[in-house]
């Protein structure tokens, strides 16, 4: 090969590098290892976790994931290809996308949906910046202090590098606050509000009113979501908000220590224009078949440059097949259990907390799977007894409450080896 | 591969499940929990299919598809290398895949020594002195950097540096995440021989200026021989040099970004680092930066306590803020870190080099059929501008006296569509937009020399036929599961959704 | 040969200008047509959106292309060709049948600076 390139060795090729760049050290790296090594190595560093029965979510959310979806997802098809730009080889991945979009639509009530972003909190601060373009001229979002913190953290770190001036919208009782956003929307110049729909108090929040109190005001209202729970709560779309986001880790996705996940984000038909990242659309091929392609894509950055709508270039594709494969499993029926099982086991366990004494009722709202509690003994202890015996729950919450969840996964046994742990620890 | 024409609503019968769950002691449950107001008027309309109806649509689905498992893929830009089996297994290890992000450190100790490691490895193999492994993609590592960039600036006070230089050879993602960043885009302008015109970047430094982006080697695949001279200008101006790391692969083992003054830059772990593109992600894009810029890193981040230990600092006053969820796309950082311990201090000395070998030897081998624009050594991968023969005849009169009608040539759009025929993936085309035909080509150093052979007589083959038969190519691809697609109409009104159709 | 027709006022940008009394009416020429291939969508102002000479008002987009709209004037739009946010393969069936927006002038004397369809074929070189 050297040969036909015409040079005596492979340091040849690097002869248009100033000689003071090629480093000659030996890289800091350890010896190669074998891949046996490789798997015990993994093996012993997998026992240094501890695998633990999960009884919190925050924004991750340990639901059961059936064979079938790692089964599917991980065939070579798939996982090896890039991002479909040959259509007439990659039908397999433009087809998996388009049903991904139309599951999003439908589980949301929006109309479009683009094929995925990295994570729900980015794809929040993605509306942030969608809703600026969308009003032209206007600079203020406002986030609803009951978001998640990790949604809260990153929109505002965007926020602060894109020009966009961030306010916040009180709660009051656990709920954002109809008259707080009220009055943050009289100072004028809101580009977008956002909402979320049930919140991190686990609240599923009474969103009546507050997209007509956005738009009333010139405002896109964005509502940040837990996919999973919009087979059973009212959706985004009849609520009136414009623009739809959240996390779809929830439909399927193992925790995995919080990545890979995938965001998703949905808007009106209006907006299509303004949506960021990739989309797929129908078409058909030269014989008239029916095919699949990636379209609109004027609006991106391959083309618009520092005028497209977002920066974006990848989607999580993969991890939006685990959703497509997830939701095709489980249909209406079985989305609705997930949430009906872990509603109940939920609810059992908080009224088996209030039980014991140790624990104060915070919050008088309906919730599904997660919820809030004040404890009457430190927080930090109680989390810590849990942990001792193999549990993650009660995470300390920015108010000093504690937050559980419970998934279709737990037991009912694991549940009252719970609550005999707390009964047992000196709290 | 054959054409599947199935979308799984349409496999869909009411009644019909695929799941298994014990509900029966929840049953109607909901019902007494959330209020009407609440609740979702309408059943949603997911299809209703079984396990088995399941796996053979997505099955179908894949058998339409074509991998780096399926053939040679030789995606300009893309760093298409193979992607090892073994860190596919220790990935999905449910020691890894069961770990809540919140997990208290003392629990997830064997996580959290990957992160400190591999930020410990990247850094040894780049030269930059810390990163970050937070953001989950190239573009999502390039915006993290340019805030990182920012927040330097601002820290020291220095509120002018708004306009970051980039050259007109970069991808179209660099003046869109300045942008996305609050920065204004000014362009410099690149050399005949494809190189960044040093000329023209003196005037426009200045202290307004808070950086430069670089690609190097660049788009076309040529290394910036004058980085030396650049890095100093930039410096001098008190800008900073960002270093986009999408082609790092030919440099990997040989050469590294910190030596040549980049201050900043960022990874793209499913290329240089093998992990599998996914169909588009997830990727990962960790951010690593000099020693003077460490303290504006996102959080959180990992870092080791004299006892050994592993601990998460969160957020600090000097950070750049919070780019992800939690930390980043953890799984894919698991691959990374296993294919980086496979390669190992020795086999990394070979990677960049073998890559770059098999780039300049297909080039080599093909410019008698294509146009090489820039007569250079390339790095990882180089572009030509379509072919030398494209066939094209002109109107003429046969010697009957019929006329014959003009034949319009092969471009490079069916180079590419005859290329699936042949079971190659297409070059990447039309980027960058230098050229009018441009093929871009990256062999990527885990192709054996039979396989690049084939590559290049199946390539010669096209030119060929190219200049004998043009219409030939134009009606190309002729052997895959749907033919072009209309992609204006797919434009002009969208279908985006089953039930838009 | 792209069409060129007498009597309208052409800017460098390759947009065309009818003039009716104080209100300019803007489409893009067959060059500019021809240049995009086939036009999927027309990204244009609402009514009552000032734009201002030679400052960006809108964009045409192919499939792997954006193009942006330059205004030859200065003023307030008045109206907006709504049939092409359905059918913007008018725009390439006829490019001067078809115009964009029309634009209430601010300062007439700015269509001075416009060239006239000799200029505008020159400038093209055909």
């Amino acid at each position: 090969m050297l040969d036909r390139v015409g040079l005596p060795s492979l340091e040849g090729l690097y002869s248009d590098v100033p000689e003071r760049f090629i480093y000659s050290k030996e890289y800091d790296l350890p010896e190669a290892m074998t891949e046996q090594q490789i798997r015990e190595h993994f093996e012993e560093l997998c026992s240094r976790n501890s695998k633990l029965k999960i009884f919190a979510g925050a924004g991750a959310y340990d639901h059961y994931t059936p064979a079938v979806v790692p089964y599917l997802a991980s065939r070579s098809e798939f996982s090896t290809a890039y991002t479909p730009y040959q259509a007439e080889i990659s039908q397999g991945t433009l087809r998996y996308i388009f049903e991904y979009q139309s599951l999003i639509c439908e589980l949301t009530g929006m109309d479009i949906s683009n094929a995925s972003m990295y994570d729900g909190p980015t794809a929040a601060a993605e509306a942030a910046m969608m809703a600026l373009s969308c009003t032209k001229r206007k600079s203020k979002v406002l986030l609803s202090e009951t978001l998640l913190p990790q949604v809260r953290e990153v929109v505002r770190t965007y926020a602060g590098y894109h020009g966009i001036e961030i306010g916040m919208i009180a709660q009051k009782d656990g709920q954002t606050s109809a008259e707080a956003l009220a009055e943050a929307l009289e100072g004028g110049d809101v580009a977008g509000v956002i909402l979320p729909s049930i919140n991190r108090f686990g609240i599923i929040e009474d969103l009546s009113g507050f997209a007509d109190a956005a738009h009333a005001a010139g405002a896109v209202a964005v509502c940040y979501c837990d996919p999973s729970a919009l087979a059973v709560v009212r959706t985004p779309g009849e609520w009136g908000f414009d623009i739809a986001v959240g996390d779809g880790q929830s439909l399927g996705l193992p925790l995995c220590y919080g990545g890979p996940s995938v965001g998703f984000m949905a808007c009106r038909k209006d907006y299509v224009r303004k949506l960021p990242g990739r989309i797929v659309g129908q078409s058909v091929d030269a014989q008239g078949k029916r095919c699949f392609v990636l379209t609109l894509q004027a609006r991106e950055q391959h083309i618009r440059r520092e005028k497209a709508t977002s920066n974006i270039c990848s989607n999580q594709s993969l991890m939006a097949l685990y959703v497509t494969i997830y939701l095709s499993l489980m249909g209406p029926a079985g989305l609705r259990k997930v949430n009906e099982v872990s509603a109940f086991k939920a609810h059992s366990l908080r009224e088996k907390l209030l039980e014991t004494g140790l624990f104060e009722n915070v919050f008088d709202k309906p919730f599904l799977k997660e919820f809030v509690l004040k404890p009457l003994c430190d927080p930090n202890k109680l989390h810590k007894a849990l942990l001792d015996k193999g549990f993650f729950g009660a995470l300390p919450t920015e108010e000093g409450y504690v937050s559980f969840c419970v998934t279709e996964k737990r037991s009912a046994g694991d549940i009252d080896k719970l609550i005999e742990t707390l009964k047992e620890a000196q709290l | 591969m054959k054409y599947y024409d199935k979308l799984i609503f349409e496999l869909s019968k009411e009644g019909r499940c695929g799941f298994s769950l014990d509900g029966k002691a929840s049953e109607g449950y909901l019902e007494s929990i959330i209020p009407q107001a609440l609740a979702r008027g309408s059943k949603p309309r997911l299809p209703e299919v079984s396990e088995v109806d399941v796996v053979r649509h997505y099955t179908n689905l894949s058998q339409m598809n074509f991998g780096v498992d399926t053939g040679f893929y030789p995606l300009g830009s893309c760093t298409m290398k193979y992607n090892p089996k073994i860190n596919e297994e220790v990935a999905s290890m449910s020691g890894f895949a069961a770990l809540h992000p919140l997990q208290d450190e003392e629990s997830v100790q064997g996580a959290l020594e990957v992160y400190w490691k591999m930020e410990k490895m990247l850094s040894a193999i780049t030269g930059m002195s810390a990163f970050t492994l937070n953001p989950c993609a190239g573009a999502h590592g390039e915006l993290t950097g340019l805030m990182i960039m920012r927040r330097y600036h601002l820290l020291r006070g220095d509120m002018k540096r708004t306009k970051v230089i980039v050259p007109d050879s970069a991808h179209g993602t660099n003046p869109a995440s300045a942008a996305v960043c609050g920065l204004d885009v000014v362009v410099v302008k690149s050399k005949e021989n494809g190189l960044v015109d040093v000329e023209d970047l003196k005037p426009l430094l200045n202290d307004e200026i808070a950086g430069i982006m670089m690609t190097n080697p660049n788009t076309l695949g040529l290394f910036e021989s004058e980085i030396g001279e650049i890095a100093d200008l930039v410096h001098a101006c008190g800008g900073l040099l960002y270093y986009d790391g999408a082609n790092m692969n030919p440099l990997l083992g040989v050469v590294r970004p910190g030596d040549m003054g980049f201050d900043i830059m960022h990874l793209n772990l499913h290329k240089t680092f093998s992990t599998p593109h996914g169909g588009g992600g997830p990727g990962s894009g960790p951010v690593g930066v000099a020693t003077r810029l460490e303290k504006c890193l996102p959080g959180p981040r990992v870092i080791q306590a004299e006892d050994g230990k592993f601990h998460i600092e969160h957020i600090w006053e000097e950070s750049a803020g919070r780019v992800s969820s939690f930390m980043g796309n953890f799984g894919i950082i698991l691959r990374a870190y296993a294919y980086i311990l496979s390669l190992g201090k020795e086999h990394i000395l070979n990677a960049g080099k073998f890559a770059t070998l098999s780039a300049n030897y297909i080039k080599e081998s093909l410019k008698d059929c294509y146009k090489l624009p820039i007569e250079r050594i390339c790095k990882h991968e180089f572009v030509f501008d379509g072919l030398i023969n494209d066939g094209a005849r002109p109107a003429s009169v046969a010697e009957d006296g019929t006329p014959v009608e003009a034949v319009a040539g092969a471009t490079t759009l069916d180079v590419a569509k005859r290329l699936l025929d042949y079971g190659f993936h297409a070059p990447t085309i039309y980027f960058p937009l230098l050229f009018h035909q441009t093929i871009m080509i990256e062999p990527t150093e885990t192709e054996s020399k039979e396989t690049i052979d084939a590559f290049i007589d199946v390539m010669r083959k096209i030119a060929a036929e190219a200049a004998e038969n043009p219409q030939l190519l134009k009606g190309a691809p002729h052997n895959t599961p749907i033919g072009r697609p209309d992609e204006t109409q797919a434009a002009r009104h969208p279908i985006l959704k089953y039930w838009d159709c | 040969m792209s069409k060129i027709i007498n009597g309208l006022k052409y800017s460098e940008t390759h947009e065309w200008v009818k003039i009716e009394g104080d209100i300019a009416i803007i489409g893009v020429t067959d060059y500019a047509q021809k240049e995009m291939g086939d036009i999927t969508y027309v990204d244009m102002p609402d009514a009552g959106e000032v734009v201002e000479k030679e400052e960006e008002f809108g964009a045409l987009e192919s499939v792997k292309a954006s193009s942006d709209l330059f205004s030859p004037v200065s003023g307030t739009v008045v109206e907006r060709n709504d049939a092409l946010e359905d059918a913007p393969e008018l725009v390439n069936e006829d490019p001067y049948g078809n115009w964009i927006i029309k634009v209430q002038m601010r300062n007439p004397a700015e269509l001075d600076e416009l060239m006239d369809a000799e200029g505008y074929r020159d400038m093209i070189g055909e």
